[in-house]
């Protein structure tokens, strides 16, 4: 399908041989250099986290680390990097987990019950458009009056941050399971619930399993958002909770000595949601515009 | 979806007898609590208490917090640091999201259809959005670096002599270069969607066409375009509001200088909440930023996507 119409769209007009072979040496060319513009950043901070200072601080820069260390992942796992990347995992797969499982909840309710009708589910979704920064202060208060009850949920604590980001997931969650829900079949269900099976044994034997690869991308995504996620993080913790993008933030004072350890950090960050993410590449344009777009 | 319209209302058959919807409702109820109370928890009551504290003054070192009106908001109208970072914000927003579009849009065109090496070339465009956006500080932090940075050092290659612009030292410069690392980081957002939605225009359309003799600018103008310009809409409408956010790069760039040239509106409330602890006043800027974003977002929605799909 999509062959026949490309024929069209690139072929339409000139259709000789010669001009056909230009245009697909032209499409190479440009591909290939915006391929370099985006790798490009990737590859120098990799190559950054195994250059000696010596050859990070240097001008004219050095293309090709002559003397590759690991030297700089050691460092910052000795200094604070163990710490945040402890903390990076516990946050992001607790608020992940919570809300998969709180979201997965209410989508199929309002997918089967059509619970609170359509005004739910887009106030739901219009919990997701804002911006995070007018939150900051409220979350504040209530966080300095909870850590007072209690410690575990306070400022600097891992409870904090694992209640913002499944609240802040949430809307995200709910929308996107209730697109992959509303593509099971109802009548699939329908039968099920009249053979005697009850409602829970259709929802964890039946519609479950059936959207289980919708529900691994979205958690997926879910995971990549908490996982990634600055403000809050540098906002609500100290010393004790912080995570990966605070512990890399921590290194941009110093005047470029650092930038070994950092990268060394940046690409610790970086190496579990890159494989993460391509092994969901397929739901990638759905799961980044909350079901909008089909990719 | 009309097989699940019995589901929807009453069954018309009922295999538990009476009280059967009425138990489906209250079920349907309880499986959204705890979704509704975490929201109404986190997300509404937060919300509400910051309406109240804007019409206080709140500082963190004391321990009164009177009721002064309006006088926050009139405080924010004439505050020309306030609209200093609402100028930062939109300059960064409209020339990121306008070339990221442009860009996207030519790259998916020439994405298009079956070619050797599609299958690699994809999954390698979607890394910069995948990384984490202080990473993504980070690295074009370095590579702007007016010592030690490559980008000087390409620029010193192609103009023959040396360059040393200081990119992140000046409003301009830095606002620019915000605005490129924005451009490499979510292009290939844009890229991806666009060729999503390319890809599902209705191929016979560009048959017909071709046997009319459109032309290649013809099908895109009259087919291409408008078969996307829902995807578009959404798209852009998602990186707007994404881009509105930007607080990781003036983090890792500037830190909203020099001076305050270079804050962003998140940067801005920061710092009035958490460096000079002026939390009411805060609270009294976020909501005119939540208004502005609500009636821009509200009459966008209504403008370019009246039929939202279901």
């Amino acid at each position: 399908m999509t062959g026949t119409r490309l024929e069209v769209l690139s072929t339409a007009g000139k259709r000789s041989g010669r001009g056909k072979a230009v245009r697909s040496l032209l499409r190479y060319a440009i591909l290939l250099l915006a391929l370099a513009f985006f790798l490009f950043p990737i590859i120098w901070v990799v190559s950054t986290s195994i250059k000696l200072p010596g050859e990070y601080l240097k001008n004219p820069p050095v293309w090709i680390p002559q003397t590759p260390t690991l030297i700089h992942f050691t460092n910052v796992m000795e200094a604070k990097g163990a710490l945040a990347l402890r903390n990076s995992v516990i946050v992001a797969t607790s608020a992940t987990a919570l809300t998969m499982v709180v979201g997965s909840l209410a989508a199929y309710s309002l997918v089967r019950f059509g619970t609170g009708g359509r005004h739910l589910s887009f106030w739901l979704l219009s919990q997701r458009l804002m911006p995070p920064v007018v939150l900051v202060v409220p979350f504040f208060l209530v966080l300095r009056t909870l850590g007072e009850i209690n410690p575990a949920l306070g400022i600097d604590s891992h409870g904090a941050l694992i209640a913002l980001y499944t609240v802040f997931n949430l809307p995200y969650v709910i929308w996107m399971m209730r697109s992959y829900f509303q593509s099971v079949p109802a009548d699939i269900e329908e039968s099920a619930l009249v053979d005697g099976s009850s409602r829970f044994a259709v929802f964890w034997r039946l519609t479950l399993p059936l959207s289980l690869p919708g529900l691994i991308a979205t958690a997926t995504f879910a995971f990549i958002f908490a996982w990634t996620e600055f403000l809050f993080a540098v906002i609500f913790t100290r010393t004790k909770a912080f995570t990966l993008p605070v512990a890399i933030a921590g290194y941009t004072g110093s005047q470029g000595s650092n930038w070994g350890q950092a990268s060394a950090l940046a690409v610790v960050a970086t190496a579990p949601i890159f494989l993460l993410g391509l092994l969901v590449q397929r739901h990638f344009v759905r799961g980044l515009t909350l079901g909008a777009v089909r990719g | 979806m009309t097989t699940s319209i019995p589901l929807e209302g009453q069954p018309v058959v009922s295999p538990r007898g009476l009280g059967w919807s009425a138990r489906r409702r209250r079920d349907g109820w309880l499986m959204v609590a705890p979704a509704v109370l975490l929201i109404l928890a986190l997300g509404v009551y937060p919300l509400i208490s910051s309406l109240v504290l804007s019409f206080r003054r709140w500082d963190l070192q004391s321990h009164e917090t009177p009721f002064i009106g309006i006088a926050n908001y009139a405080e924010a109208v004439a505050d020309a640091r306030h609209w200093g970072s609402w100028a930062n914000t939109l300059a960064i927003v409209v020339s990121a999201v306008s070339l990221e579009l442009l860009l996207g849009f030519g790259l998916a065109l020439l994405l298009l259809g079956d070619f050797r090496g599609k299958r690699l070339l994809l999954p390698l465009l979607m890394l910069p959005v995948m990384m984490v956006p202080v990473v993504v500080g980070l690295t074009w932090r370095m590579l702007w670096d007016n010592q030690y940075g490559p980008i000087n050092h390409l620029l010193g290659l192609v103009a023959g002599r040396d360059v040393n612009i200081v990119w992140l030292a000046h409003r301009d410069t830095a606002l620019a270069a915000m605005v490129v690392t924005d451009v490499w980081q979510w292009t290939p957002f844009m890229l991806l969607v666009l060729l999503a939605g390319l890809t599902g225009v209705n191929p016979e359309l560009y048959e017909a066409a071709s046997l009319d003799g459109a032309g290649w600018w013809a099908s895109l103008r009259d087919i291409s375009l408008p078969g996307i310009a829902p995807v578009v809409a959404v798209a852009v409408l998602f990186r707007a509001l994404d881009a509105f956010k930007l607080f990781d790069l003036v983090f890792m760039f500037t830190q909203g200088g020099p001076g305050t040239s270079t804050e962003s509106i998140s940067w801005y409330i920061y710092q009035l909440g958490f460096r000079f602890f002026r939390l009411g006043y805060a609270s009294a800027v976020s909501y005119v930023a939540v208004v502005i974003l609500t009636v821009v977002a509200t009459v966008y929605v209504a403008r370019f996507l009246r039929e939202i799909p279901e």
